[in-house]
């Protein structure tokens, strides 16, 4: 048998809390966990006492006993976490959710994430400390402390490379902020964001805007999957994972930016054994959801899934190919981590399923192929591929 | 002697498992020391335990000429730290490869104008920034274009 997820393993409920600005969620970050869940769970038509697995990323902290205890469930099978790389494990703890299942490790898996960045500080701030030791020794005493300070650096390498100009960054960015005009859940909804807005606002780490960067937000996702066979008994369409991977490029983490491959995303070994599982290219994606740490990323994640080649980034990172219903790559659709939530990127994998469904605000036509890629820049990242039933 | 940037960052210290002691150590006297493998000569940077070329564990430090190119760049705006409020301005972090090290990467500033033209490929010559009368004292290794 080909050792594949292809098919094999279905998204069938999503949940999220309200999202907040950081600092503005009322509830702790474990209940903001525990509601997301009941809620897709209730989306599933599954009982939350039925979930025996749970996986996440990026050292969440509601850790799955608590969890598993909390809710009554009544066996608990598997707790699994993407080590590192932040935003980038989120289809990561996905693909392993979908191992589990799909090898009979458990059978009803729960994928969350949950922030309250009030409760237990923010992502976008350096360190406090007297002294600092280590890697970040090697950086910190410089002024590069930040996330936005540490992919700034890649971006310019590529953008130099290649002739990048930033109206191709500008583009993502107002993709994001259309999109979540449509979509009351999202944090910039009611704040729109033109071209001119764009080029007036501050930098923040050249070549980053403001609005290139993400938002710090409070709150939490989640989505319940199962085997394929039982998926057709849920009440929503089945959302199927044709493929998810993870992992980096040689020497990916070497410390004080010593990568070999600098100017990358990270992407360049998973895009291909993405595709290879799921059976598809990307000329057959009909949605994007790409993780917007900081829109150069976006850019040079969707160059290493095949989407453009580099030298032709000017041409192709044009608004209006991004928007949907009617771009040829609608990107982004629920707002993303620019202009719905940065809820560390899960929210764009609760996008992709909404998008197979039909469930979007901004729906794009016919959806049956789904994509997310999870993290750029980071190590490891992720990618995932989600299908409807006419692609399995 | 002030530095490049305000005072008030977290100050390097040697780390814990002293891995990078000779380094510190060599900053304060105005040399520049690296990870080389004595087995296979590689070099590699941060330091690590064992080398990654030929994994062996017999690591030394070797001096390096303090001159490199600069390999990308950035120029920071918003401070991140409550320290940096008092910049006066942005500033200018650099990515510097030293090809007479195998072509492993520093992290510094470039000195000099903060909203200079910065290119890359430009040939930069390290200099030293020593603090002592910080508590506790530190350098760190800063950057200048060659002309």
């Amino acid at each position: 048998m080909t050792r594949s997820l292809r098919g094999r393993v279905a998204v069938v409920g999503v949940g999220e809390t309200a999202y907040y600005k950081r600092g503005g969620s009322p509830d702790p970050e474990f209940k903001l966990a525990l509601d997301a869940i009941i809620k897709a769970c209730s989306d599933a038509g599954v009982s939350p006492r039925d979930v025996d697995g749970f996986s996440s990323y990026s050292n969440d902290r509601s850790e799955p006993s608590r969890i598993a205890a909390a809710l009554g469930c009544h066996e608990l099978k598997f707790a699994a976490m993407q080590w590192g790389g932040g935003g980038g494990g989120g289809s990561g703890a996905l693909a392993n959710a979908a191992a589990a299942i799909a090898t009979g490790v458990a059978d009803c898996v729960v994928v969350f994430r949950a922030l309250a960045q009030g409760q237990f500080g923010r992502f976008g701030q350096g360190p406090r400390s007297n002294v600092i030791s280590g890697p970040f020794a090697h950086t910190v005493p410089y002024g590069l402390m930040s996330p936005a300070q540490m992919f700034a650096m890649k971006v310019t390498r590529f953008m130099h490379d290649y002739g990048v100009e930033q109206p191709a960054l500008r583009s993502i960015a107002l993709a994001s902020y259309h999109h979540a005009q449509n979509n009351p859940r999202a944090v910039m909804y009611g704040r729109p964001l033109d071209e001119a807005a764009y080029d007036a606002s501050r930098w923040i780490v050249e070549p980053f805007h403001l609005f290139d960067c993400c938002l710090e937000n409070d709150g939490a996702a989640a989505m319940v999957l199962v085997a394929a066979e039982r998926a057709k008994d849920c009440p929503h369409k089945p959302c199927y994972v044709l493929g998810a991977v993870a992992g980096s490029q040689y020497r990916a983490g070497a410390d004080v930016h010593n990568t070999p491959d600098y100017a990358s995303s990270s992407f360049k070994p998973l895009a291909p054994r993405l595709y290879d599982m799921a059976k598809v290219g990307p000329g057959d994606v009909d949605v994007l959801q790409s993780y917007e740490n900081f829109t150069g990323g976006v850019m040079m994640a969707m160059v290493e899934h095949g989407f453009c080649e580099p030298e032709a980034c000017n041409e192709f990172f044009v608004k209006e190919r991004f928007l949907a219903p009617s771009g040829d790559l609608p990107l982004n659709t629920s707002g993303g981590n620019l202009a719905e939530c940065y809820m560390h990127g899960l929210g764009l994998n609760l996008e992709a399923v909404r998008q197979i469904r039909g469930q979007s605000t901004s729906q794009v036509a016919d959806v049956n192929v789904s994509m997310v890629i999870s993290g750029p820049m980071v190590t490891p990242v992720s990618s995932c591929i989600f299908g409807s039933e006419a692609t399995v | 002697m002030s530095g490049y940037l305000v005072s008030g960052l977290p100050i390097p210290v040697v780390a814990p498992d002293g891995r990078d002691q000779p380094f510190w150590e060599g900053l304060a006297n105005n040399r520049l020391l690296l990870q080389r493998c004595n087995s296979c000569r590689g070099w590699q940077w941060g330091p690590e335990y064992i080398c990654h070329h030929c994994l062996g564990d017999d690591l030394g430090f070797e001096e390096v000429t303090a001159e490199g190119v600069i390999y990308s760049h950035e120029r920071v705006w918003h401070p991140v730290h409550p320290a940096l409020r008092a910049q006066d301005g942005p500033y200018i972090v650099v990515l510097v490869e030293l090809p007479q090290a195998g072509n492993v990467r520093l992290v510094g500033n470039l000195l000099g104008d903060p909203r200079q033209k910065i290119p890359i490929g430009g040939r930069v010559r390290g200099v030293f920034e020593h603090h002592p009368d910080s508590q506790p004292a530190y350098s760190l290794l800063q950057w200048e274009l060659m002309t």
